[in-house]
């Protein structure tokens, strides 16, 4: 018991409680350089001083939106694919989960060659402009996270729901399909239902995943051109070891972790009221 | 009718594959790609990176000085020594935790727990300044820091997961025990752990994928030469050796080869991992 408790207290609890007080003040992160006590400026010049975060908050809203839902769409359907019964449906299972173990900076690294290589190549076999120059405008540096992203993480999503779709009994379908119910029906009144347990948790995922990324970020994109493409977490990493401005960034973190927690409740708490009890 | 019947199933059933087989194409593209280019030289990358590669641009060149630019063994080392050591503290002090929270109930079991359980909501990048600028000041700026750092990171979930699961065995077996004259500690690991043995395996498969592929918070605490681990020697790579892909595919090759082998090996649990993970 006592180990845990003081790794925890000491590595998250305290720096926890630290950053509260590093966000009142103008601390440059370098160790014994003086620091004042700012108030609540930083807070103040999340919103005036400096657009950067608030234009990787709209970017990264606007991104998780569709990332979470393109997610898991894809990932119910493969689910659905993959519990039918055909030959090498459990083969196809490992493919779809297989770029979920890949860390997200070789993910990065590789779709940064496919954007940027194989794209350019089909663009000049095929003379379509469509696939010049990705990644060097935000429009398809977008599009090119969303990819990554949706590649990375549906199969992680079609996982979680097919241990759902194995929770429905059959004689519950069967009796649907005897009443005459069509395989549209089936799976408006019978399945999305039942499956609302597994939407919960797989939205909680995604929206939790995309707010938070990362690695992909730094490693697709690095946020250009000229910030164009920055999430808020590379966004907090930049304004503390890029521009050094520790208290700041550290006043941008807690505002990202009052977001995140909001909406993450928010979801819970909406879908949660909407399972069906079995 | 039957046979209409019989027949329109065999149909959907090839349809179904095609549908899976395309999808599986689309997906193993990337790595397709990666393998092909990994195989030519820079020239065979510039004039046709979606062919295979020909008498004149096929290498064997790039995965030697690939493995050599990553300093290969010594950063598979150092992310394989971070990995099992963090991950298996990590599983001891969690569980001995969890076991405690679940047998002494108290108002202050109860208060613990949903701190470990709320803690979960908290971003990294929270932490991560002041966690920095702490590590710093006392000078665990190494190896030992970091695996430090990865329990108390790694606690929470690992507490939670176990939580639920020890919830669910009978008490008897330990009561019993207990008038026998087994001690706390025997008791734990003689009786405990190997009820415990498959939820132990599934998060110290989620704590390796998770510990392995890190890259943010080893590249602030240990990026030194020599202390490397694979992730960020990988990005150092990048940087060193940008537009050189006949490198750099090779190079992810590598460094993805050991997380598939993990996959072959572990496939059960992970799945079952990420299960049990979700519902909790």
């Amino acid at each position: 018991m006592t180990p845990a408790l003081f790794s925890f207290t000491l590595i998250v609890l305290i720096p926890m409680l630290i950053g509260f007080f590093y966000a009142f003040t103008d601390w440059n992160g370098i160790v014994g350089s003086d620091m004042e006590f700012v108030g609540f400026q930083n807070f103040v010049d999340i919103f005036t001083r400096d657009d950067s975060f608030l234009h990787a908050l709209g970017f990264t809203a606007l991104f998780s939106v569709c990332a979470v839902v393109l997610v898991n769409l894809v990932g119910f359907f493969l689910a659905m694919l993959v519990t039918q019964k055909f030959r090498g449906a459990t083969l196809l299972r490992g493919v779809f989960f297989m770029p979920n173990l890949i860390g997200g900076l070789l993910l990065g690294f590789t779709w940064q060659f496919i954007f940027v290589s194989i794209f350019e190549a089909v663009s000049k076999a095929t003379g379509l402009k469509i696939f010049s120059g990705w990644l060097a405008d935000p429009q398809t540096g977008f599009i090119g996270l969303l990819i990554l992203t949706v590649w990375q993480l549906s199969g992680y999503m079609m996982i979680v729901y097919i241990a759902q779709i194995q929770q429905i009994p059959e004689s519950v379908k069967e009796a649907a399909s005897i009443d005459g119910a069509s395989g549209w029906q089936m799976l408006k009144s019978i399945i999305l239902p039942l499956m609302m347990p597994a939407f919960t948790i797989g939205l909680f995922l995604s929206i939790s995943n995309s707010f938070k990324m990362f690695d992909q970020n730094l490693a697709l994109t690095q946020g250009g051109p000229y910030k164009s493409t920055e999430m808020l977490a590379l966004n907090i990493y930049n304004s503390a070891f890029g521009a050094n401005e520790f208290g700041f960034a550290q006043a941008k973190a807690i505002v990202f972790m009052i977001i995140v927690a909001a909406i993450g409740v928010t979801q819970l708490v909406i879908t949660k009221r909407r399972e069906v009890e079995m | 009718m039957e046979e209409k019947k019989q027949h329109s199933k065999r149909g959907r059933k090839v349809a179904y594959a095609v549908v899976g087989i395309v999808l599986g194409c689309i997906f193993l593209f990337p790595i397709y790609i990666l393998v092909l280019n990994s195989f030519k030289n820079t020239k065979g990358i510039f004039t046709d990176v979606i062919g295979f590669p020909n008498a004149a641009t096929f290498t064997m060149e790039n995965y030697p000085n690939a493995f050599e630019a990553l300093e290969y063994v010594r950063s598979f080392m150092n992310s394989l020594i971070i990995t099992v050591i963090a991950t298996a503290l990590i599983l001891l002090i969690s569980a001995m935790a969890a076991w405690v929270l679940v047998r002494y109930k108290t108002k202050t079991s109860k208060v613990i727990f949903l701190l470990f359980a709320a803690s979960m909501l908290i971003p990294f990048q929270c932490v991560m300044l002041p966690l920095v600028g702490f590590a710093s000041r006392i000078g665990i700026m190494n190896p030992t820091g970091l695996v430090f750092m990865y329990m108390g990171f790694g606690t929470s979930m690992a507490i939670v997961m176990f939580h639920g699961f020890i919830k669910n065995i009978p008490a008897e077996l330990e009561e019993a025990a207990t008038i026998d004259g087994c001690g706390s500690f025997r008791l734990f690991f003689l009786i405990v752990v190997p009820l415990m043995k498959t939820i132990l395996v599934t998060v110290a498969v989620l704590n390796v994928m998770w510990i392995w592929n890190d890259y943010l918070l080893p590249s602030l605490i240990i990026n030194k030469p020599g202390w490397q681990t694979l992730p960020l020697k990988t990005y150092l790579f990048f940087g060193q050796f940008a537009k050189r892909w006949d490198l750099a595919s090779s190079g992810l090759i590598m460094c993805i080869i050991p997380i598939i082998i993990f996959y072959l090996f572990c496939q059960k649990y992970i799945v079952k991992g990420i299960t049990d993970g979700a519902i909790k």
